[in-house]
């Protein structure tokens, strides 16, 4: 049986952190990475514009092969993990051979989940996931007169102007009452949908599809409503859900709940596996609640101490839980999420929108303190507001001046405090 | 791969005046596309950005050119790189897919968006002469060039044993490897009884503490001994650098007679004194360079035998380098390990002088053990030092005579510097205030020196 002292299985964003935190202490233990997809290290965060064109498929790398010779990592491609063994540290590969680990860590992200509508294996769709479903889907795109995109998560959404900017007539359905659910509130989401409808996209919020059939086209959706579309794309984009099916059988071992569930050293319930990045359900920021927290900064620090706590470094810092940000880019204007959108109780929100200009900002404090913000076409620096609010500063004193201008005003609270 | 050279700000300074945002508009836009932003003021489309008020103090947004960069870690598109040749993280506009992620990672508004082209910019230190450094009327921005000496001396050969015997946190250790780096393998060292050799220069069991000949003269004959080597070396046709490497002690007190000597004589050696004030290695007794009031085993504080009452050192520090000045010397000068790039250039200076007669190095170098600072603070200490004026930064030449090559505007009062150590802890008003005054009239006095030497 093979043998590896560190085994990080996934290529992305947490595994890629990962290798950087284990090579910074350790140089010479040996390192395997595993991944079940046959290209080099990439983010499924910029497989929106490989399907837009705007990046090629062969340019968006996050490492070539001579990082991995350089750090002596041994990088098997196109190699799935079936089944973990803990109780040996034996990683099955779908292949039947084995791989043991002395650490291992599990940074699998997700996939997409298909919703149990009837009919759906009947007809064919996309997902966007990898860069194969990237590249398939950007060749699928030129062809559309008719696409319908179900759910209007970001990834959704990104595909559905790609396809509205490449001349197809595009349908969202989207179960929730508004878009973006989740990750931007009500005026936001209508500022985003306006956009989309103004560029001759339909929008069909608090719909549900009930049944699907092959057609003539392609495929034919029916609504809840007893309304039907035609559609010869369909791209279903209904969220997704972690990797983690190999945790069957001696696996099972591994505590799971929505997610693999971690320490806030990104420990499992298990010796010496880890897991990171979207795969994992780790501390809350705002609650001693694990949660998701499937976004990109995230997954990137939860690798880092991942990688530290496998390798043994002592600079080790314990996960202060994660707090959802996002950013998102639509035809021409931005929309920037920091914190949670919840109220906390004695919560106060602000907002401001300016309905000529676009401009819209939410604030919410609670005793004094910034617990979320967000705007449409307000810039403000999403690592500067992630900090004011992972470090509970006080606000009091410059509310004022920080619902006036939230972008200089925190730049300058930053300044004084983490210079 | 070496150190980075970085744009420091200097909050203190700043009086907003906004050249540099106009400045950086310019170069990385343009005047004229940075003026069409009239709305946002002209300065919008700078890279480094300048808040907070004249009450409030300023305060600054600009990229920090991270060693960990987290803008180029979330970046999901590859566009944002460190290059290591100048450690700049860079943007690459074809990559980039404006997807704004990069803000996220950045805990210091550093790359930011441009609204003008809905893409992000951050700063790319202008091929290493940053348009906002060059404008700023007050010196608040500064390119830090300290890198310089790591990048140019980091992989030099270190000629000193890899392990020394020194107090922890002494900075003498900084002091030797830098030094004999500097001078390099042609050199035959001298060290006199004191720190230097009690920290393991001339080596323990019959191997020596250094890679170049090392001998151990008297505290007497340091100078002499040294230039008969040097006389030696001269006659058989061998060029190599005399380095003397001694204690106040040794230089002030006993040795002095032959140090004036040799310097009266202008024989070609480097003599360089590491001053801590005192004889520290041998238990903390006063030397003459010792200040005033200051605590040492033998100028005690308390109630003593004969019932007098003891207050530290009642005699004044003698002033070796102004002593060495009236030898009209090749070269003097006065250094502190608090300012390595003044250090560097007085000991480059002093190699060459050298060659052609006698050079003298005096470097202050606070002593954690004698002077009662934590070990963490030497630098600090050292600091202080020279920010209270307490001791002076200058070089002298026969040509040039006497000038400050660090001189401080705005002194801070003296006890900034005397609180930071236990030796003066005992101090009473009257003394501070006799500290403060000589500090005062120090400094005069070289200031008639540096001025008379401009006539």
């Amino acid at each position: 049986m093979e043998q590896t002292k560190y085994l990080v299985v996934g290529s992305s964003h947490a595994a890629l952190e990962a290798l950087t935190a284990i090579r910074m202490h350790d140089p010479e233990g040996s390192l395997t990475m595993l991944t079940r997809d046959p290209h080099l290290p990439y983010s499924p965060t910029v497989l929106p514009y490989v399907v837009s064109g705007r990046s090629a498929p062969d340019n968006v790398f996050l490492r070539d092969e001579k990082f991995f010779a350089e750090q002596k990592i041994s990088l098997k491609r196109g190699k799935a993990l079936k089944a973990l063994h803990p109780a040996r540290n034996a990683a099955e590969l779908a292949d039947g051979s084995e791989i043991g680990y002395e650490k291992l860590l599990l940074a699998t992200g997700a996939s997409p989940a298909i919703p149990p509508i009837p009919g759906i294996e009947q007809v064919g769709y996309h997902v966007l996931r990898t860069l194969d479903d990237a590249t398939q889907l950007n060749a699928a795109m030129k062809a559309s007169k008719q696409a319908v995109v179900m759910g209007a998560g970001l990834v959704g959404m990104h595909a559905a102007e790609n396809l509205v900017k490449a001349g197809a007539k595009v349908t969202i359905v989207e179960m929730a009452r508004q878009l973006t659910d989740g990750y931007f509130d009500a005026t936001a989401a209508a500022l985003i949908e306006k956009a989309f409808t103004d560029n001759g996209a339909t929008i069909l919020t608090g719909s549900r599809v009930v049944k699907l059939a092959p057609s003539a086209t392609g495929a034919t959706l029916t609504l809840e409503s007893g309304a039907t579309l035609e559609a010869d794309l369909l791209l279903v984009a209904t969220g997704v859900r972690p990797n983690m099916d190999f945790l069957a059988g001696d696996g099972a071992t591994v505590a799971r709940d929505k997610g693999i569930l971690v320490s806030e050293s990104m420990q499992t319930s298990v010796p010496n596996v880890f897991a990171a990045g979207d795969c994992a359900q780790a501390k809350s920021f705002y609650s001693d609640a694990r949660v998701m927290n499937a976004i990109l900064p995230d997954a990137a620090e939860q690798g880092r101490i991942a990688g530290m706590a496998m390798a043994g470094d002592p600079g080790i810092k314990a996960y202060p839980g994660g707090i959802p940000v996002n950013t998102y880019h639509f035809f021409g204007r931005h929309a920037i999420s920091v914190g949670s959108s919840k109220v906390p109780e004695g919560g106060e929100v602000v907002t401001r929108f300016d309905e000529a200009s676009g401009r819209y900002l939410k604030v919410i404090f609670h005793e004094g303190r910034l617990t979320g913000i967000y705007g449409v076409n307000e810039f403000f620096d999403a690592g500067v507001m992630s900090q004011l609010i992972l470090r509970r500063i006080d606000l009091a004193p410059l509310r004022e001046r920080f619902l006036a201008e939230p972008m200089k005003t925190a730049r300058e609270i930053m300044s004084r405090t983490w210079r | 791969m070496g150190a980075y050279n970085t744009i420091a700000f200097d909050a203190a300074k700043c009086d907003g005046c906004g050249d540099c945002m106009s400045a950086c508009a310019n170069t990385k836009v343009g005047a004229d596309d940075a003026l069409k932003e009239a709305p946002l003021g002209g300065t919008a489309r700078s890279r480094i950005q300048i808040g907070g008020t004249a009450e409030t103090g300023y305060e600054l947004a600009l990229c920090r050119q991270c060693g960990d960069p987290k803008c180029v870690t979330v970046c999901p598109a590859g566009a944002l790189g460190k290059d290591l040749s100048n450690g700049v993280i860079g943007w690459d506009a074809a990559k980039c897919v404006d997807c704004l992620l990069c803000t996220v990672g950045c805990a210091y508004a550093g790359i930011a968006l441009d609204e003008a082209t809905g893409r992000v910019a951050k700063c790319d230190m202008c091929e290493g002469n940053p348009s906002c450094v060059k404008a700023c009327p007050h010196d608040a921005l500064k390119l830090v060039t300290t890198s310089r000496i790591y990048n140019e001396v980091g992989g030099w050969e270190d000629l000193f044993a890899p392990g020394l015997a020194g107090c922890q946190g002494c900075n003498t250790e900084l002091l030797m490897r830098h030094t004999l780096r500097r001078v390099g393998p042609d050199t035959v060292l001298a060290t006199p009884p004191g720190c230097v050799p009690g920290m393991g220069s001339v080596g323990f069991n019959g191997t020596t503490g250094t890679k170049v000949p090392v001998f151990h003269p008297l505290l007497t004959n340091t100078a002499p001994m040294l230039a008969g080597v040097k006389r030696h070396y001269k006659r058989i046709g061998r060029e190599v650098t005399a380095l003397a490497i001694a204690g106040d002690g040794g230089a002030s007190d006993v040795g002095f007679q032959s140090l004036s000597g040799a310097a009266e004589r202008n024989e070609q050696i480097l003599f360089m004194v590491v001053d801590n004030e005192g004889y520290m290695n041998t238990g903390m007794q006063r030397s003459s360079c010792t200040p005033y009031g200051a605590w040492t085993s033998t100028t005690p504080v308390g109630q003593g035998a004969g019932g007098v009452h003891s207050q530290g050192k009642t005699q004044d520090a003698k002033n070796l380098p102004l002593i060495m000045v009236n030898h009209r010397c090749e070269y003097v000068a006065t250094a502190s390990t608090a300012c390595m790039e003044d250090l560097y250039d007085k000991l480059d200076k002093a190699i060459e002088a050298s060659r052609r007669g006698f050079a003298y190095l005096h470097v202050y170098s606070p002593c954690t053990t004698g002077w009662r600072f934590p070990t963490d603070q030497n630098m600090e200490v050292a600091r202080k030092a020279v920010d209270t004026t307490f001791v002076m930064l200058w070089e002298y030449t026969r040509a040039d005579g006497l000038h400050f090559t660090r001189p401080v505007d705005d002194p801070l009062p003296v006890t900034e510097y005397l609180k930071a150590m236990g030796r003066f802890r005992h101090l009473s008003d009257d003394q501070i205030s006799h500290i403060q005054s000589k500090v005062v009239e120090n400094l005069g006095f070289v200031k008639q020196l540096a001025h008379g030497a401009k006539a």
